[in-house]
């Protein structure tokens, strides 16, 4: 018996194929000389799954169709002289194909073996992606009526360096032999006819001349080698090693204070909210930021909402803004309820829109004609600040000279 | 606040969450972008050894379970509409015993529904997520400092019980910036990692009174390595329902329900005759309520969980010590009230929920009063 198995005695139907592909990927494993725990087999949902506890080597039996996936986060991790061998059905393949291209593509240091019985054999012979046209099937008593997947030339189409096709007949281990020694994936699909499902329904057909007819081509496509995606693990620095807010002003805000900032994506609103949270907390209050804006990114409203307080802020959700600002039509259509329920607070509104309902006072102010749509954001709130002094508006100058949107900004704009 | 040794900075959630999982020695990180978890996805492929983005969350979560199969301790943070393709191989993950972190960042459903809104809508998902209603440790994040502390007890939780944990949060909680000092950070310890040592033949689910078999990672040198994502014996045979295998599969349930860590916050006042709880996101609106009751003269508690599953029996004996109970949490159902009192909610329980918007201070003590 070889090193590689513990059992001979293989769990499939008398006659089935996989007999064949085991016996014939034992002897692939031997010529290349590995050990048994040098060997990850990675198994799918289908008859070839129970295989594993026949293997001496490592051994995993996954999902129906994850199996690829499975075995590439393990041959991403495993060093070379380690093999991880994938064994996979037609079925399998065919829920699991995304997984397969992606492992090509990455070239992911994988062999693959794809056991094409033409049919799904564990439920009941349904057929699969790889069931080619007129082969009869329990759903399709007439013949299947599409064409199958060529997986050989998909794997090679996406990138893999070795991909094959064979007639699952005598030896073929040479075959596997060279899947297992290449630099990367390979993938070697070997065709047979389910004994239970495939024979049964299709008696007349023999395995050579099925394939001829389905244009099952046997044959290897290859590519010049090109490294396995093997990730290193890298250095990195801390993402902590940020410059401490310096607290170096002052603020006369004793409790809390909740402002909305109302614009159009792409002007910069997240941005300015931001800098006036940090110029709170320059003035030694708490502050939150956060932003809402439409799933599309570019277009459309943005909304920042800021708290600033002088008590620790447990809840950072804004429910009566003491002050609103809005920047563009985009703001003041995406917080026209808003305002339009405000019973108090101030309303500070680009010069360029038409007023709102609202209980709220209303400032009209030139944002945009004064600062142009990019700064408008950031002008609206150190006006927003000259005129109420939550936080000396000086500070939010300076905060923002110091950002990286300091040398946009006119020199004067801010003064 | 000492100015002299502390570090105030303007952050979010997601950042401190990348980084104390690093430090924590969570050392891959596979992602698919997905809002509102793209920050975590974005911060950790800055900070993680290897950061892998997958072509889906299907796959994320194969790759995951391959590197933790060979030794790695994985990471990943997605939505629903990820989670949802990830609960297969979630499964695969848990009957396997693969250690793995999935930060599940909440956001309005259902379907895609709002993906820029936050929501505590998932909770009942994860409570019935393995097949058979077998329990795994969800934590909560309530509020950004457990975006510190929570990653790095999670990820010694899933070592510890090899198994796959989620930890709960929701869309304001991983994006909104806020202050942190980052010089008030306790320190994290990194998980330690222990392989099985003993001679052989190994088995990869014997486990002994302690209900947690020791790992060795495939690929090893020593002994032979057996996963298996079917119903198996100690060895990772594959079994119908023999004895030994239903043993194991139960085992899978007692060393949850046994070693989870039980995690809360009780804040109990004297003479209070009501008794808030709150997690993730409302958390912080129910520690604001408290604080206006408290301040106008009504004694009342405070129990935020943090240990959401399996539900820690200690939470109804706090519950049962007050006439009134309020629960606020972001959705209509309740899904907390739903875990601890079943679909027929008590007549001294009071839900307080909403969708589209965070729970204000103001309805919780409404509630309270």
């Amino acid at each position: 018996m070889s090193r590689f198995l513990t059992d001979p005695e293989l769990p499939f139907c008398k006659g089935c194929g996989h007999h064949l592909i085991v016996r014939n990927t034992v002897k692939a494993l031997e010529a290349i000389g590995v050990q048994p725990l040098d060997v990850v087999l990675v198994t799918d949902i289908g008859c070839h799954g129970i295989v594993d506890g026949n293997f001496a080597t490592h051994t995993v039996h996954g999902l129906h169709g994850r199996s690829v996936a499975l075995g590439a986060g393990m041959a991403m991790a495993l060093p070379p002289q380690k093999k991880v061998v994938v064994y996979i059905g037609d079925g399998g393949a065919t829920i699991g194909l995304q997984h397969i291209l992606e492992a090509a593509r990455l070239n992911v240091d994988l062999t693959v073996v794809v056991h094409n019985n033409m049919l799904y054999g564990m439920t009941g012979g349904q057929p699969s992606g790889l069931t080619p046209e007129g082969f009869r099937t329990v759903l399709t008593p007439q013949g299947y009526p599409f064409p199958h997947h060529d997986l050989p030339r998909l794997v090679h189409d996406a990138g893999a360096p070795f991909a094959a096709r064979v007639v699952g007949l005598g030896d073929f281990s040479d075959v596997l032999r060279q899947a297992l020694e290449t630099e990367g994936f390979a993938l070697v699909e070997v065709l047979e006819i389910c004994v239970s499902y495939g024979v049964k329904m299709n008696p007349d057909l023999r395995l050579k001349e099925l394939a001829q007819q389905a244009g099952y081509e046997p044959g290897v496509w290859t590519r010049p080698s090109r490294p396995a995606f093997r990730p290193v693990p890298r250095e990195t620095s801390s993402l902590l090693d940020m410059e401490p807010v310096e607290v170096r002003y002052t603020s006369p805000l004793e409790g809390r204070y909740a402002l909305v900032l109302g614009g159009s994506a792409g002007e910069g609103v997240q941005q300015a909210a931001e800098l006036l949270a940090q110029t709170a907390i320059a003035a030694g209050l708490h502050a939150t930021k956060k932003g809402s804006y439409p799933v599309t990114v570019g277009v459309g409203f943005s909304t920042a909402e800021v708290v600033l307080s002088r008590p620790p802020i447990f809840y950072h959700g804004v429910t009566q803004p003491d002050a609103v600002v809005i920047t563009s039509a985009d703001g003041l259509e995406n917080q026209r309820e808003r305002i339009r329920k405000m019973a108090g607070g101030i309303l500070w509104l680009d010069a360029s829109l038409p007023v709102p309902e609202t209980g709220a006072e209303v400032r009209v102010r030139d944002f945009r004609g004064r600062a142009g749509a990019r700064n408008a954001a950031v002008y609206a709130l150190w006006t927003f600040l000259q005129e109420t002094g939550v936080i000396p508006a000086e500070a939010f100058a300076e905060t923002v000279r110091r950002s990286s949107l300091g040398q946009h900004i006119p020199e004067n704009l801010l003064k | 606040m000492n100015p002299a040794t502390s570090h105030p900075v303007l952050t979010d959630g997601s950042r401190l969450i990348a980084e104390a999982c690093v430090r924590a020695g969570a050392d891959a990180y596979v992602g698919y972008p997905i809002t509102p978890a793209s920050l975590i996805f974005f911060y950790a492929s800055r900070r993680f050894p290897i950061a892998l983005a997958a072509p889906d969350e299907i796959t994320a979560l194969q790759w995951m379970a391959g590197l933790a199969a060979a030794g790695h301790l994985p990471v990943s943070a997605t939505s629903f509409p990820g989670f949802a393709l990830m609960v297969e191989s979630f499964n695969m993950a848990y009957m396997m015993e693969l250690p793995m972190l999935v930060v599940l960042a909440q956001r309005l459903g259902p379907a895609t529904g709002t993906a820029t809104a936050g929501a505590q809508g998932d909770l009942l998902l994860l409570d019935g997520l393995i097949s058979g209603g077998y329990p795994f440790p969800v934590f909560c994040i309530a509020d950004i400092e457990d975006c510190w502390t929570l990653p790095p007890i999670a990820l010694r939780t899933a070592v510890d019980l090899r198994t796959p944990v989620v930890l709960l949060t929701s869309k304001e909680m991983v994006m909104t910036q806020e202050r942190v000092d980052l010089a008030a950070l306790p320190p994290i310890e990194p998980v330690r990692r222990t392989f099985y040592e003993g001679p052989g033949p190994y088995c990869t689910y014997g486990a002994d009174e302690n209900l947690v078999p020791p790992f060795l990672p495939v690929g090893n040198d020593r002994h032979q390595v057996r996963l298996n994502a079917s119903t198996h014996d100690r060895c990772g045979i594959i079994q119908h329902t023999s004895d030994e295998a239903m043993a194991n599969t139960r085992r899978l349930q007692q060393k949850v329900e046994a070693r989870t860590p039980v995690l809360y916050e009780l804040d109990e006042q004297e003479g209070a005759q009501a008794l808030v709880v709150a997690y993730d996101i409302t958390a912080g609106a129910a520690r604001e309520a408290i604080w206006a009751l408290r301040a106008e003269g009504t004694p009342v508690s405070l129990l935020i969980p943090k240990t959401l599953l399996p539900v820690p029996a200690v939470y109804a004996d706090i519950i049962d010590r007050y006439p009134r109970v309020v629960i606020a949490e972001e959705n209509l159902q309740g899904h907390l009230a739903h875990l601890l009192f079943g679909r027929r909610i008590p007549p001294h329980v009071r839900l307080v929920g909403a969708i589209g918007r965070m729970v204000r201070p103001d309805e919780i003590a409404e509630a309270v009063r």
